[in-house]
């Protein structure tokens, strides 16, 4: 396998996406590289961004100039070695600006499908629907003379099921970048008990090369990080059911929410990172992973119910948080939707009462955003998880349980042999989660 | 250089903030005070302290590159912007790189002394967070042989440094050359936050001395120096007025708030050369020589030292370039204490470029108005006590890699 050949022709479908956008820079970027190197000169490397809309892909490559530039800024002290045989290339500026030339210069936005069959390594990133995704597959492998590599970015379909149906002989393999993936640290690299092992050395030294932590995952429906992540979702959500029995809705997921941000010391509340992720992207792909699951049910009505009224949470395409089960203003959280009353709720108007109903966490708790980067967090959560086991409030009663719970969901990933160790379980959490500890541990 | 022909003194100096990261109310998303703004801020503090625009004969303004940090040159225009009483009297402007702040005062001593003004209204300025730091690492690299640009690092002058910091540690003590510079960084912060001008004046990190002990990351910034070693990007500007005796009595000022300038050293050096010995600054010692010699003084009686501190081996080879130190023992004489507030020569009392700020063209001014201000008792916190032995203060500001260099002593005037 030549590393280099293989990326002198490579296309991204869904590129104006959310996760095309990141994995097409962050190809653009390897390949400019590449392509700088003396032993390419000359060589061409073409990256077709391709996408349905063409009004989005105005905005990607207004977002890729930007990115690119602050990359470019970032490596300026590489940079000048590269251009050192640039005479024409003095101050920091020139390089800089030449540099995003020269990747911009590789990335041709196209709206045509067409542009894939040149290709021999092709990222999708379209929506999460197997069919379509096996549509497309099946049309770009019978075009493509080059019998090309598709690395597909699926967080919960079966490789397996798409290389069968696609017909491509297992030169499939699932490289799911999480999101966004120009910052997230984690690629799960899913492959089949057929495939390409060339294919697979390929994206490991991609994923090698873009700084990422490689965690291989069983190709098993939902892989490590749904399967972690919807299951401890449905739990969450159930949770908040119960709690509507002496709560309104917006108490409920109020409490639920805070319980696993704050006494669970994660970055966001389970209701918020539904929200982060879409709660029609949840919901979506609960219902692609349910077939392939014999022993549980993997849906939850509620969200189904959200979805009816037209509640869906996600980005909007600068980023910002849509509204969903919680309301977002200017990046803060102001309110929490009431499914009875098809309106949100002030925060303020409930959050004191239901802070009082929790209890305080105990006294050893500390913010995600103050362990989350310390060196010593191990020693923090001993002590703290020490103190919850015996702590005497609601708050504390739902973390314990939301905590076995999470541990039982990752141990579970390794028995099913969804995932091929419980580290990898939980260095999936730490990087693709940011969770400042894995699920499955002793505390 | 030869005693001063006439008396000279400095009065009525005024610094604005340092402006850049670490002052609370930076913040480089929104808009910012221009050199308009500091170059009249500065400059009315002075006039107001002299009785008005009327008194002054000339001016001299100090600015290194706006005509690429601002897109403006010219600058000497600005001074009757200051006042409207000051159209029409001559003004110049000058440049010397990080040198340019004392030849500004220089050229306004040189006047003086050449009987053309007897009150010379002296500003030095400059505005650089209008770039982020790796495209004013281009500008800054001016200061520089634009010949040396494509083969420097990407951080030019701090490559410099870097350079001249590992010859050190290589030379002398490795260990103690990286510890002798936390140390001076140390000093600078904690002077700095006793000014309320300072850009450091916020600063409350508890241990300063573990910042200046990490170890530098070349593939982030160059191989010697880390950021704390860095002097910071700033904006900002600082006045003075330079006059004679009857400068003195036209601006109704008594000598008790005057500093008088016994005497001053220059000297430049070739800038296409590279240092012949990267762990001296040769240049300076030239400079401190003249200034001693011109002042009639020796190292023993200088009281207090504004050096020229653009990074903490600079402050630490200074010590050696002014003889306080042996080559190679700059380090111990920092380590040992001598250069902070209570030791036998505080340097940099209100931070110095480090600690203070570095807007660059106004950097020899302020120099100026802190020693005015310690010699005069108007250091507020910041104050030290002069020994009765130890009268004299001494300014030392550096063009470049030790290529422009002005050197002056100063005493309480009497």
């Amino acid at each position: 396998m030549n590393y280099s050949e293989k990326l002198q022709n490579v296309t991204v479908l869904g590129a104006a996406g959310k996760m095309g956008s990141g994995i097409l820079l962050l190809t653009a970027i390897e390949m400019a590289d590449l392509s700088l190197l003396p032993e390419n000169k000359g060589k061409l490397f073409v990256l077709n961004a391709m996408d349905t809309s063409s009004e989005a892909l105005k905005g990607l490559m207004k977002y890729l100039k930007t990115q690119v530039l602050k990359a470019a800024e970032k490596k300026v002290i590489a940079l000048r070695k590269v251009y050192e045989d640039r005479a024409d290339l003095i101050d920091n500026s020139e390089i800089i600006d030449q540099y995003v030339e020269d990747v911009l210069f590789i990335v041709r936005p196209t709206t045509n499908l067409e542009a894939a069959y040149e290709s021999t390594v092709i990222f999708e990133a379209i929506k999460e629907d197997p069919e379509l995704k096996v549509k497309i597959f099946t049309q770009i492998n019978q075009n493509n003379k080059k019998s090309p590599w598709f690395c597909t970015n699926t967080s919960s379909i079966p490789i397996n099921v798409i290389d069968s149906k696609a017909n491509l002989g297992g030169r499939v393999l699932g490289v799911h970048f999480y999101n966004p993936p120009a910052i997230q640290k984690l690629v799960e690299i899913i492959k089949t008990e057929n495939a390409d092992m060339e294919l697979v050395e390929f994206a490991n030294m991609l994923a090698k090369n873009l700084k990422k932590i490689v965690v291989p995952s069983h190709d098993f429906a939902g892989f490590i990080g749904n399967g972690h992540f919807m299951r401890d979702a449905q739990y969450g959500i159930a949770q908040a059911e119960k709690l509507m029995a002496t709560a309104s809705f917006p108490e409920a997921v109020y409490m639920i929410n805070k319980v696993t941000q704050d006494y669970l010391i994660r970055p966001m509340g389970i209701f918020q990172l539904i929200d982060y992720v879409g709660i029609d992207v949840c919901q979506y792909i609960m219902s692609v992973m349910n077939p392939y699951l014999a022993d549980e049910n993997l849906h939850c009505d509620l969200l189904d119910k959200m979805l009816e009224i037209g509640v869906r949470g996600g980005q909007n395409s600068d980023g910002s948080q849509k509204d969903g089960f919680l309301k977002y203003e200017k990046g803060r959280v102001t309110g929490f939707y009431d499914l009875n009353k098809k309106a949100y709720v002030a925060v303020d108007e409930f959050q004191a009462n239901c802070d009082s109903k929790l209890g305080n966490p105990p006294a050893s708790v500390q913010p995600w955003k103050a362990v989350v980067g310390n060196k010593k967090k191990e020693e923090v959560f001993v002590a703290y998880f020490n103190d919850l086991k015996t702590f005497d409030s609601m708050g504390a009663e739902i973390a314990r349980n939301y905590a076995k719970r999470s541990k039982e969901i990752g141990l579970k990933l390794v028995s099913d042999k969804v995932a091929f160790s419980e580290n990898d379980v939980n260095t999936v959490l730490l990087t693709g989660f940011f969770h400042a500890y894995g699920p499955i541990n002793n505390y | 250089m030869t005693k001063l022909r006439r008396k000279i003194y400095m009065v009525a100096g005024y610094n604005t903030i340092s402006m850049g990261t670490g002052r609370k109310e930076f913040n480089p998303k929104k808009e910012r005070p221009g050199l308009e703004e500091y170059i009249r801020e500065a400059g009315q503090a002075v006039l107001k302290q002299i009785g008005g625009a009327k008194n002054v004969d000339e001016g001299v303004i100090g600015n290194f590159i706006a005509s690429r940090f601002n897109r403006q040159a010219n600058m000497a225009g600005f001074i009757p912007y200051i006042d409207e009483g000051l159209r029409y009297i001559p003004c110049t402007r000058v440049e010397g790189a990080c040198g340019t702040g004392a030849l500004a005062l220089a050229a306004g001593i040189k006047s003086i002394l050449a009987e053309t003004a007897e009150v010379v209204l002296v500003l030095g300025v400059e505005v650089q967070n209008t770039v982020k730091a790796i495209y004013g690492a281009d500008i800054l690299a001016a200061a520089g042989w634009a010949k040396e640009r494509k083969t420097g690092h990407a951080y030019f002058f701090p490559g410099k440094f870097s350079d001249r910091s590992k010859a050190y540690a290589e030379r002398f003590d490795r260990e103690k050359t990286r510890a002798a510079m936390a140390k001076w960084f140390t000093n600078a912060i904690e002077n700095a936050r006793l000014c309320p001008t300072a850009q450091e004046f916020h600063n409350t990190t508890k241990d300063l001395q573990a910042c200046g002990l990490v170890t530098p990351n070349p593939k982030g910034f160059v191989d010697s120096l880390n950021v704390f070693d860095c002097s910071k990007v700033s904006d900002g500007a600082s006045s003075i007025a330079i006059v004679s005796e009857e400068g003195l009595r036209r601006c109704g000022i008594d000598k008790k708030d005057a500093v008088e300038v016994m005497g001053f050293g220059m000297a430049e050096d070739d800038i296409t050369k590279p240092p012949t010995d990267p762990t001296v600054l040769s240049t300076t010692k030239v400079a401190v020589k003249k200034a001693f010699e011109s002042a009639g003084v020796t190292k023993d009686q200088i009281g207090t030292v504004e050096c020229h501190d653009c990074f903490t081996i600079a402050g630490v080879m200074a010590t050696e370039a002014i003889g306080f130190a042996e080559h190679g023992k700059g380090i111990d004489f920092v380590l040992e204490g001598n250069t902070s507030r209570t030791g036998m020569v505080p340097f940099n009392t209100t931070g110095g470029l480090i600690g203070w700020g570095h807007p660059t063209g106004a950097t020899g001014v302020h120099q100026a108005v802190t020693i005015w201000e310690q010699l005069t008792g108007k250091a507020g916190d910041a104050q030290i006590t002069m020994k009765p032995e130890r009268p004299y203060g001494l300014t030392i500001n550096m063009g470049g890699d030790d290529k422009t260099l002005v050197s002056i002593v100063y005493k309480k005037a009497e």
